[in-house]
């Protein structure tokens, strides 16, 4: 392995201080000269049409400035959101802002605002849309996903009635693929199971609601708001509202937290700027807890069915997959794909079908959550794996490390090639460092009320992207700017990745700077900061760009002392001859003969393969030192896939049903570790939200009326301190990716799958194998099942 | 914080009128600011929630005058009168802990206090625990050191509490630490660092 002098150590990322002194700054923190305050008129219902609205009394009020509704905002063609809408799909849903001096006035004015909404026919459950005659979600259909057409899909009565009690009715899908002959493969099977699952929609609940502050001037928006990505959110900001990327000055220094919720712009935030724009003035939305619940996204849930053969070694021969997504009313998001896609790589089954029906539901928007779709089938497939090991015989970690891909396995209905997958080094290393084989004698044994179970389950994401540009500045005062498109979202990757320019260039890091947190700090266009794939993406661009200001540095060299550019080293802040160290510039000298040169030293000429944003960014620093600024072009063939082992030991009370994680050790395959510390953060905060899917969280609605009964966080059931062990452990296996320069791939999706499915099979585990095919699970449902009565609801009912 | 002492405070209102008025002469106060309350400033008249009071606030360690209404929450006193935003409102409905503010010592959240009702007692934020010259309060010093935060958003909160507990349990245990932070959510699921950073702080103090 490489010798790094920065790859692979702890360092302090430069916003922390910030964090703990209450200075760094988030949407909510500033202010602007004028401030006005908008507040929401939201739908009371899931399913509507607003027939007529009078705000007349609400405008004659002191204090009010206006009102904004769908009429004044650009339309949009179905299935995309509205940014106010006049048919509401959700409880919750925006319908019109009012604006006031103060706040306290908007929420008074809005209740003397006059909505008369006609009721239309609502979906909570997937299936119920499918049945026919069942209601739409929508008027125009019940069924969309990104690049999947608003249609109207229904299975027939037969379909509903071919299947047993408790098992998914599987109609004609949406979307379907396969490879292999499946058939084939269940009839050379020692062993078929089917099992029936679903797995629960939940809030993502990150802790900074979406409040966001808006204000025009000469002509430019300027933007305070939360999104995870800062680069790649512009694109669709400006679509939304309708500028040129050059009038948006957006800031997000700090966003409270995201987990796929703010990957990029969401209609919301362009409230208070279209509003800034009509009053003329500075306009604040401040959005509440309940509001975040509504409309700050959500993970879909699935109802789906397995079929898997399996040789008596273990191998899996054959897979059937079929998903029904609860989409929400815009459809958005792909985990119906992504959970194919996940048992394709995870268990590498030599045949394979997986059929789909994203269905929409009217219940919170849905977004990408942490490992998306990839969660959900931990949770649906890890369970069913372990009732194969049981009736094969074979432990548990080994049935899935005979199945795990090795770096020449393969993903997808088009097999494609992966970067690397080191899945079985990650298990072995989870069973060692676990105590695995020891600790099977304490599986089922029981204390007092409470019984011991062991999990273990895999998570997985793919964890990368290429294509994107780097962009760095050295100074004339001797130190390395290296400029971040990524947002800073928490997860520190925006800093991490920046250490892979310093270390290319043997840069001391006391004299690297980080540049970030708005548009006006000059940023390169940078993938999505989301989908772990920052950290593998990012570390090519940044890695480019450094390259690309060695050459300069060594051609400058080689300008000033003689020689050819090949001649020159570069480290320690200087470039000199590699043959006479004394003789070479200091990084300050070469900025200054880099301004002086111009050209594409200093970054007056800039390559012609950037993306816009990039060479805006990049014109804007011209001159001001030398230049490093580059596409990636390295090359990439294959899904870049990160992984982790989760391994849990848990206490179930067999007379309250309660569950106690008591151990939990997280094991990462994300290629060479980056950023120790902060890799633990990632595996261990990963794993408490598995925790909270495993356990805790879920989406309940009343079942007449269609309204969310679980909108604050006591009611959703985030976990808290004391819902996890006091002591985790992780680990990572390091080895690298070879493809990408310090050799990282992404780490912080897969640990949510591998948390939460490890927990739910030691349940099983302390429960003598007892079958769920569900999540979460609360103490009733285990009580019910230690108690052997029956549940007070039907195998796949979503509304529990 | 005890009841009593509670009501005596709010006993002064009357008897404090005159002196409240010289002082909006004089222009000492904060000025009333009105992002989130209808205030005087409308002309509007009294009505339910108008009338302010003017209070001073010990705000680490400073007096800080202010026009604070019957209703106002001390969130929104810190927040938007005083513009200590390190507070956050994660919920503003004591459900989340990320407006944990010390009174008297004593972790609260800041979300659930009537700022009328704390005029005179030591309030600590945030901003109000390193030293004068920036040095980090311990607690500080060690959730930098253990990479406490995530995302940051609740790491005020988790300090505060943190600070509070460590005055009143100088070695706390792991499982103490977790059952004295565990009104503080951390939706990042930072709780092993914020716990090891902790432990930590305890070797700092």
């Amino acid at each position: 392995m490489a010798a790094y002098k920065l790859i692979g150590k702890d360092f302090l990322p430069p916003d922390v201080i910030g964090k703990v002194t209450g200075r760094a700054k988030f949407a909510e923190d500033f202010r602007a000269e004028g401030m006005v305050f908008a507040k929401l008129l939201r739908s009371p219902m899931p399913h509507g049409l607003v027939r007529r609205v009078d705000a007349a009394q609400a405008l004659a009020m002191k204090g009010v400035l206006g009102i904004l509704t769908a009429a004044d905002l650009p339309k949009v063609t179905a299935p995309a959101e509205p940014i106010l809408t006049s048919e509401p799909l959700y409880v919750g849903e925006p319908i019109l802002a009012i604006a006031a001096v103060d706040e306290t006035t908007a929420a008074d004015a809005l209740d003397r605002v006059k909505v008369e909404l006609e009721p239309l026919p609502f979906v909570l459950d997937p299936l119920e849309s499918l049945r026919p005659g069942g209601a739409n979600a929508r008027t125009e259909g019940n069924v969309a996903a990104p690049n999947l057409k608003l249609q109207t899909l229904k299975w027939s009565a037969r379909d509903f009635t071919a299947v047993r009690e408790g098992e998914l009715p599987r109609g004609k899908p949406a979307e379907e693929w396969h490879y292999g002959d499946i058939e084939a493969g269940f009839r050379q099977a020692d062993l078929v199971i089917e099992e029936s699952f679903i797995t629960q929609a939940l809030a993502h609940h990150a802790m900074e609601p979406r409040s966001a502050l808006a204000y025009w001037q000469g002509g430019k928006l300027f933007l305070h708001g939360s999104t995870q990505s800062l680069a790649f959110s512009i694109p669709p900001l400006t679509r939304i509202l309708g500028i040129e990327p050059a009038n948006l000055h957006y800031v997000s220094e700090n966003t409270g937290g995201g987990f796929g919720s703010k990957a990029a712009a969401y209609t919301q935030m362009a409230i208070p700027a279209f509003f800034a724009k009509k009053l003329g003035r500075p306009v604040m939305l401040r959005v509440s807890r309940e509001e975040e619940h509504d409309f700050g996204r959500s993970r879909p849930g699935f109802q789906g069915w397995v079929k898997l053969g399996f040789r008596k070694d273990g191998r899996l021969l054959a897979a059937d997959l079929y998903i029904v997504q609860s989409g929400g009313p815009y459809g958005a998001v792909n985990d119906f794909r992504n959970a194919g896609r996940h048992v394709s790589l995870v268990y590498q089954p030599l045949a394979m079908r997986w059929r789909g029906m994203p269905v929409l539901t009217n219940t919170p928007p849905r977004s990408a959550q942490r490992s998306p779709g990839e969660t959900q089938t931990s949770i649906a497939m890890d369970p069913v794996i372990d009732k194969a090991a049981r009736k094969l015989g074979l432990d548990r970690v080994a049935i899935r490390h005979i199945n795990a891909p090795r770096s020449d396995g393969t993903i997808g209905p088009k097999r494609e090639p992966l970067t690397s997958s080191f899945l079985p080094e990650a298990l072995e290393l989870g069973a060692a460092q676990f105590d695995w084989a020891a600790k099977q004698a304490l599986s089922g044994k029981r204390t007092g009320s409470k019984v011991t179970g062991l999990g273990v389950g895999i998570g997985y994401h793919a964890a990368g992207n290429s294509g994107f540009d780097g962009l760095v500045l050295i100074r004339p005062d001797g130190k390395l700017y290296i400029h971040a498109g990524a947002g800073n979202l928490g997860t520190y990757s925006y800093a991490a990745t920046a250490r892979a320019a310093a270390e290319a260039l043997g840069m001391p890091w006391e004299r690297c700077e980080i540049v970030y947190g708005g548009t006006g700090r000059h940023v390169p266009w940078t993938c999505i900061q989301a989908g772990s794939n920052t950290t593998f993406t990012i570390t090519r661009t940044n890695h480019v760009a450094a390259m690309d200001a060695r050459r300069k540095l060594q051609e400058i060299a080689a300008r000033e002392v003689g020689g050819e550019p090949a001649a020159f080293e570069v480290g320690g802040g200087r470039v000199f001859l590699k043959a006479e160290p004394a003789k070479g510039l200091a990084f300050a000298e070469a900025a200054q003969r880099a301004i002086a040169l111009g050209g594409k030293y200093s970054g007056q000429e800039l390559p012609k393969d950037l993306n816009p944003m990039t060479a805006r960014s990049a014109a804007a620093l011209a001159g001001q030192g030398l230049m490093g600024v580059a596409k990636d072009t390295l090359p990439r063939n294959g899904v870049i896939p990160g992984f982790c082992a989760g391994y849990a030991l848990v206490e179930v009370d067999v007379e309250t049903g309660q569950v106690e994680i008591k151990e939990y050790l997280g094991v990462a395959d994300c290629g060479t570790v980056i950023h120790p510390k902060n890799l633990g953060n990632q595996i261990l905060g990963g794993a408490v939200q598995g925790f909270g899917m495993a356990l805790l969280e879920k989406h309940v609605y009343d079942p007449k009326y269609g309204i969310p009964a679980t909108r604050g966080l006591a009611t959703s059931k985030p976990p808290t301190y004391l819902d996890v062990p006091v002591n985790m452990r992780w680990a990572a296996v390091g080895k690298p990716d070879p493809q990408n320069p310090v050799g990282a791939k992404g780490a912080g999706e897969p640990p949510e799958g591998a948390a939460a499915a490890a927990v739910l099979c030691a349940i099983s585990d302390a429960l003598g194998g007892a079958h769920f095919g569900r999540s979460p699970l609360t103490c009733d449902i285990v009580l019910n099942a230690v108690e052997g009565r029956p549940q007070p609801f039907k195998p796949l009912d979503t509304n529990i | 914080m005890d009841a009593s002492k509670g009501r005596s405070r709010s006993s002064h209102g009357l008897s404090r009128r005159a002196f409240i008025q010289g002082v909006i002469a004089a222009g000492a106060a904060v000025s009333s600011v009105n992002y989130l309350f209808r205030g005087n400033a409308l002309g509007q008249g009294a009505g339910r929630g108008v009338a302010e009071r003017l209070l001073t606030l010990t705000v680490n360690g400073q007096q800080r005058r202010v026009d604070v209404l019957d209703q106002e929450t001390l969130l929104m006193t810190l927040r938007y009168k005083l513009g200590l935003t390190g507070t956050k409102i994660g919920c503003d409905r004591g459900e989340c802990g990320n407006c944990t503010v010390l009174i008297d010592d004593v972790p609260v959240y800041a979300c659930s206090t009537l700022t009328r009702i704390v005029h005179d007692a030591p309030i600590t934020t945030i901003e109000g625990l390193a030293a004068p010259g920036g040095r980090l309060h311990p607690v500080q010093q060690a959730f930098v050191e253990e990479l406490g935060p995530q995302c940051g958003f609740c790491t005020p909160g988790q300090i505060i509490s943190a600070v509070g507990l460590l005055k009143v349990n100088r070695k706390p245990t792991r499982a103490e630490i977790a059952e004295a932070l565990a009104g503080n959510v951390c939706r990042c699921g930072a709780y092993d660092h914020y716990l090891n950073a902790v432990q930590r702080a305890t070797e700092l103090i």
